[in-house]
């Protein structure tokens, strides 16, 4: 009876890993074909297909744009955010609770509508769709985020360490970057490595409010009009190499500094 | 205590302001332009409120409204059914030093790209994709099924989604579980089973709402997986809205539907704080 | 007479509607070691603060070496803290922590290193100096925030419930060579408590507080003998209260008409007045009647074994609202339940206006 328990609960979890990873393997798997369709049978491999992707400049400059609204994005989210986050915990301020809870309302709106908003707004100021439009809408959904992490990480004992080093003769602005910034580096780091992976993978928002220069997931979409097509394959297989090369950084350098 | 402060109120405030001013500019400013945008007639700009009665009075936008709550219900209930039996394999049958490599390996998939995944989907439920050509290789169906472009591939594309954030949540739920709430329960005499049922499911009860919420938040706001996976054969509300964008440049229509569909995400969302109020207390 | 080094001249204190200190006024000599003790919420860690320069006073000043410090920010005046919770910067190592101060004044590397040093030596941590905080015990890592404080030479060094955090034998460890680095540097210190023996173990200067106010301030051998509050008497050391009214008094002594009887004792206070006797439990007398005032019998509630003595506590067949708190040499067979004389010497009664 256990061991009849302990064998479908192995068969459960092994059938969800399949569940799970079916469409990945299938993506990396017939962006390796040979023939101009991903559908079986598999008559790779062949590397042709990520050729032509790299080979396709729309492709690569929408990828150097998705990195570029990534990482300003995210260093505009992760720095207003702090800031803030500094700001709130360290003053009494009146209405604290109110403003504390706006910064972080953008998180129960859907991009969507976040995206529509500045759409409409945009579009009725003159503001022209483009690269720097959909940034502004990535730092209005990471920076709740970045704010949410770094101020839940400033307790109390970072209040005394601060107290300590003015007392110590720190003016304010040392106190800021030798003391607070490096000892709140790893919430620092979480909300920009979070911010960044959002605006990597960001779709409407970029959708809504770019036009001709575009980013990553929306080329990517405007591939799929052609259809299957192993070009779309490769592509999403290097999109999830490049993701997987982030993750296992992150895991490496800041989970593994924390002490025991 | 913070006092001391009061030397400099100038200090705090320029920390706050840029947030601040980011958020209500770019924030609470665009949705105020909705809403006025929302009750304007798309020809002409003159005050009306037909772009919401059309929603209540034309069956096909009601319909996407039912499709929506339809799927983000379906999606919700067997993402939890499938996740939490799994999440509690990882934290209770795996051993120890294995469960982290689990549970990545568990979420991998989260890393490819939102398009990518739905796209993925589709390779595998396509006309000849790989699951009707197994399934005819075998001989177990005749004709290829219609699978792609329906309900159910937008479900199965959700589902895939939110069983990889919903274990996430449930393990993390399941580790924060002191382990002597279970030697209590097992010293007083319960079995596994009653333990789990009155003790573990209970405790983790809490967790799971908030994961379905979450679901519900970002199913019901989804544009990409219906729109890859289940076509335009059954609409949903976000389908609608860019629908009117793409092909009309109606922004009027296009933000009412945006606003009700974002009333009917406050409406849960203060369905299920007052329901982890009341449990709380 | 000297002037004081530290002198809190009226200083009173709110957070909002809260007072927490009412009209403090204090002086500490150069060299000494001050104990600041009282239960939580009494006001010592806000006077601490205030001290600090991490609070100004809502009124009243604070004069440091003669200067008006009332509203000079912490880095500006002639104190330094060591916190609670140690607030070592987790990121920087002990050496760097140590020689964060000097940093700041502009002190040269090399200099800095020497003298960081140093101070780790003085408080036994010379090995440590390239450990990060992390990797220090609780101990430890107390001894380097002393070091800290200590490196950039301050008037006075102000201590938050330093010991708060570490268990009871490395107190009492840390509390003996909190003594001898003081001895040596010979910096005042001033140094929050609630633990009473922490305060007669270290203090030169005890001062009591309560619910915002100095209830007493002395040597603790005078404190503890003869305290000046009924507060006092029971937070500083156990007492017996016995409280009366003065039916007579002449000559430099006063009877008081109490629970248990009319009681003599040397004192002044004006007949008709209400009065407290406190009486310390060393001094309580149990079993046959050994002492010359006889306090009526009482039935005793617990009895605790403590190592070298039993604490007897026990209630007055008298006044069921007397309890006596006692103690007995570890030999007594005294048992919960027994009925026993209680006695005591005129001398040791404490007479406390009530």
């Amino acid at each position: 009876m256990r061991a009849a328990v302990r064998l479908a609960a192995w068969v459960y979890a092994i059938a969800i890993y399949g569940f799970i990873f079916l469409p990945v393997v299938v993506l990396v798997l017939f962006s390796l074909q040979a023939t101009s369709f991903p559908i079986p049978p598999f008559t790779g491999p062949s590397l042709r297909w990520y050729q032509a992707v790299l080979s396709d400049a729309r492709l690569t400059s929408a990828l150097a744009n998705s990195l570029l609204v990534a990482v300003l994005s995210s260093l505009a989210s992760v720095t207003l955010g702090f800031l803030s986050a500094w700001g709130f915990a360290r003053f009494v301020l009146p209405g604290s609770a109110i403003l504390r809870g706006l910064i972080t309302l953008p998180l129960t709106v859907s991009y969507l509508i976040i995206g529509m908003g500045l759409l409409v707004l945009f579009n009725w100021a003159g503001v022209p769709k483009s690269l720097l439009a959909a940034g502004i809408g990535h730092v209005v959904i990471n920076l709740p985020l970045c704010f949410a992490i770094i101020y839940s990480q400033m307790g109390d004992h970072q209040i005394n360490i601060e107290r300590a080093a003015r007392d110590l003769g720190a003016a304010e602005w040392k106190v800021l970057l030798m003391i607070t910034v490096p000892v709140m580096a790893p919430a620092i780091f979480a909300g920009f490595f979070l911010s960044m992976t959002f605006s990597w993978d960001e779709f409407v928002i970029s959708f809504l409010l770019t036009r001709f220069e575009t980013t990553l997931p929306v080329e990517i979409w405007n591939l799929l009009r052609s259809g299957l097509n192993p070009k779309t394959n490769a592509v999403g297989s290097l999109v999830f190499a490049v993701s997987i090369f982030m993750v296992v950084f992150f895991e490496l350098t800041l989970l593994r500094r924390k002490p025991a | 205590m913070t006092s001391a402060g009061n030397k400099s109120r100038a200090l705090p405030w320029a920390l706050v302001t840029p947030a601040l001013a980011w958020t209500l500019l770019f924030f609470v400013l665009p949705f105020i332009a909705m809403g006025l945008s929302s009750l304007t007639a798309h020809e002409g700009g003159a005050f009306t409120l037909a772009n919401y009665s059309q929603f209540f009075t034309d069956p096909s936008y009601w319909r996407a409204m039912v499709n929506s709550l339809e799927v983000t219900a379906i999606v919700t209930v067997i993402s939890i059914l499938l996740a939490y039996p799994f999440a509690w394999i990882l934290a209770e049958m795996v051993p120890e030093r294995w469960q982290r490599l689990a549970l990545m390996l568990a979420v991998l998939p989260f890393w490819t790209s939102y398009v990518v995944r739905s796209y993925s989907w589709l390779l595998v439920l396509a006309q000849n994709g790989v699951i009707n050509r197994a399934l005819t290789g075998i001989g177990l169906i005749g004709e290829p099924l219609q699978l792609a472009n329906t309900r159910f591939a937008t479900v199965t594309g959700f589902v895939h989604f939110f069983v990889m954030l919903l274990t996430l949540t449930i393990f993390a739920n399941l580790k924060q579980l002191s382990p002597s709430y279970r030697k209590a329960a097992a010293d007083l005499g319960a079995g596994p089973v009653r333990t789990f049922l009155h003790v573990v499911l209970p405790l983790t009860l809490p967790g799971i709402m908030v994961g379905a919420f979450l679901t519900f938040v970002l199913c019901i706001g989804d544009y990409i997986t219906p729109q890859i996976l289940g076509g335009n054969n059954e609409l949903v509300m976000p389908q609608l809205v860019m629908m009117q964008i793409g092909r009309r440049g109606d922004f009027p229509l296009a933000s009412a539907l945006s606003i009700i569909l974002m009333a009917v995400v406050t409406i849960a969302y203060l369905a299920c704080a007052r329901w982890l109020k009341i449990e709380r207390a | 007479m000297s002037a004081p080094l530290v002198d809190i001249r009226n200083v009173s204190h709110r957070f909002g509607q809260l007072s927490v200190l009412k009209n403090v006024s204090l002086a500490i000599e150069p060299g000494s070691y001050t104990i600041l003790l009282g239960p939580s919420g009494s006001g010592k860690t806000t006077l601490l603060s205030i001290l600090g320069g991490f609070v100004t006073p809502s009124e009243g000043k604070v004069f440091i070496r003669g200067a008006d410090c009332t509203a000079v920010p912490p880095a500006k005046r002639p104190t330094t803290t060591v916190f609670q919770d140690y607030a070592l910067f987790p990121h920087m190592s002990v050496g760097g922590n140590v020689g964060f101060g000097l940093r700041m004044q502009g002190v040269d590397g090399a200099a800095r290193a020497a003298k960081a040093r140093d101070a780790l030596t003085l408080v036994g941590l010379a090995a440590a100096f390239d450990k990060k905080p992390h990797q220090l015990s609780g101990g430890q890592r107390q001894r380097v925030a002393l070091a800290r404080a200590l490196v950039i030479e301050p008037a006075v060094l102000l201590l938050d419930e330093p010991l708060g955090a570490l268990d009871l034998k490395l107190r009492r460890q840390m509390q003996d060579e909190l003594k001898a680095i003081q001895k040596r540097v010979g910096t005042a210190f001033i140094h929050v408590t609630h633990d009473q023996e922490e305060a007669m173990a270290l203090a030169d200067l005890c001062v009591v507080m309560n619910d915002g106010r100095i209830e007493d301030e002395g040597s603790p051998e005078r404190v503890y003998a003869r305290p000046a509050t009924r507060f006092s008497a029971t937070f500083m050391g156990e007492s017996t209260i016995l409280a009366g009214t003065v039916t007579e008094a002449r000559n430099g002594t006063v009877t008081a008409m109490t629970a248990v009887g009319p009681i003599s004792l040397p004192g002044a206070s004006p007949a008709g007045a209400k009065v407290a006797l406190a009486i310390r439990p060393e001094h309580i007398a149990l079993g046959e009647a050994k002492g010359d005032i006889a306090l009526g019998t009482a039935k005793v509630g617990d009895v605790v074994f403590q190592g070298s003595f039993k604490r007897v506590l026990a209630t007055s067949t008298q006044d069921t609202a007397l309890q006596f708190i006692a103690k007995a040499p570890a030999s007594a067979t005294i048992q919960a339940g027994d009925t026993i004389s209680v006695s005591c010497n005129a001398q040791d009664i404490i007479l406390l206006a009530d």
